[in-house]
């Protein structure tokens, strides 16, 4: 319990720039490399770090296995969602210019919505997936 | 070319452990020796896939899938030469089919003629997004990543489901037994 002090308080140290670096690669996509895969699996790196070094129960109080098992299909709805938006809007499905007055904003508002369904899927699968190979070996 | 040499001893090394820890960690270090591969052929996005994806998550993946199974790989019962043949035969065709590629780099082949000037000039005027891989991933060819999206969530719901059906009838053969 004492000997690991410094991984504790190290991992405390370095969770929310983990965070803090995944919400970066998703909302800097536009401009930089990365986008919602990435981000995702960035995202659910640090969930499996907290698990690794503060237990399960831990993790679970930041990411509770109901809210991330629900993610996994929520992230395709909101992928999917984006695309029937044009279609019942007159476009054709996965255009996105019809969501916004100016077509070029619009667009990149689209490419923004579809990342973040990619985020969320991604995210929620690699979180649950964990936890499923962890419950499994109890 | 030093990297690639590291890549083939990664390989050999990876074929001739036991230890299926071992193999893991390998698998880490050659995927990481790829993303660095990719970062010297300037393609940043897949170098941080790979790097995140290949070398992060699936190395913890693997490690939970050992603490379910035995950790040293079993010899084999036969030799395997059909296997063998199979990877000498079809490693041979891949390498024969390089010969007729342009060479590396040219900027008048083919996949550089294509559609790839269009995405590159449009788009920004387009799409107002100045990362071209984001911007054909998410728009020009948003279908294909949407079925992307969902191959990881059928992935995920069936090992779920896989993982879960077995524990319960454990429980269910349990409870018969007493």
């Amino acid at each position: 319990m004492s000997l690991d002090l410094i991984l504790r308080i190290g991992t405390k140290l370095i969770l929310p720039f983990i965070l803090m670096f995944a919400l970066y690669v998703q909302f800097h996509g536009d401009y930089g490399p990365g986008g919602g895969f990435q981000a995702g699996v960035i995202a659910a790196g640090m969930v499996i770090l907290i698990a690794i070094t503060f237990g399960m129960s831990a993790a679970k109080r930041v990411a509770p296995q109901a809210v991330v098992e629900r993610m996994v299909p929520l992230g395709v709805l909101v992928f999917a969602g984006t695309g029937v938006v044009g279609l019942l809007l007159g476009k054709n499905f996965l255009d996105y210019s019809v969501l916004g007055h100016d077509p070029v904003h619009a667009r990149e508002w689209g490419i923004l919505l579809v990342e973040l369904g990619v985020l969320i899927t991604v995210s929620g699968t690699m979180t649950a997936l964990f936890y499923a190979f962890v419950e499994r070996g109890r | 070319m030093a990297l690639l040499t590291l890549l083939a001893v990664a390989t050999i090394a990876i074929v001739r452990q036991r230890s299926l820890f071992g193999v893991v960690i390998l698998a880490g270090i050659y995927s990481f020796l790829m993303a660095s591969l990719l970062i010297a052929l300037d393609a940043v996005d897949v170098a941080m896939t790979e790097a995140s994806v290949g070398a992060g998550i699936s190395t913890v993946l693997l490690l939970a899938t050992l603490h379910l199974v035995k950790a040293t790989e079993m010899r084999p019962i036969h030799a395997n030469w059909v296997p063998l043949l199979v990877a000498l035969v079809v490693g041979g065709i891949l390498v024969w089919g390089t010969i007729s590629l342009p060479p590396f780099g040219v900027a008048d082949t083919a996949v550089h003629q294509h559609v790839a000037p269009y995405y590159l000039s449009r788009s920004i005027p387009e799409t107002g997004v100045p990362n071209v891989v984001t911007s054909v991933l998410a728009d020009y060819r948003g279908y294909d990543t949407l079925g992307e999206t969902t191959v990881i969530f059928t992935a995920g719901i069936g090992v779920m489901l896989l993982l879960r059906g077995m524990r319960r009838r454990d429980d269910n053969d349990r409870g018969d037994a007493a």
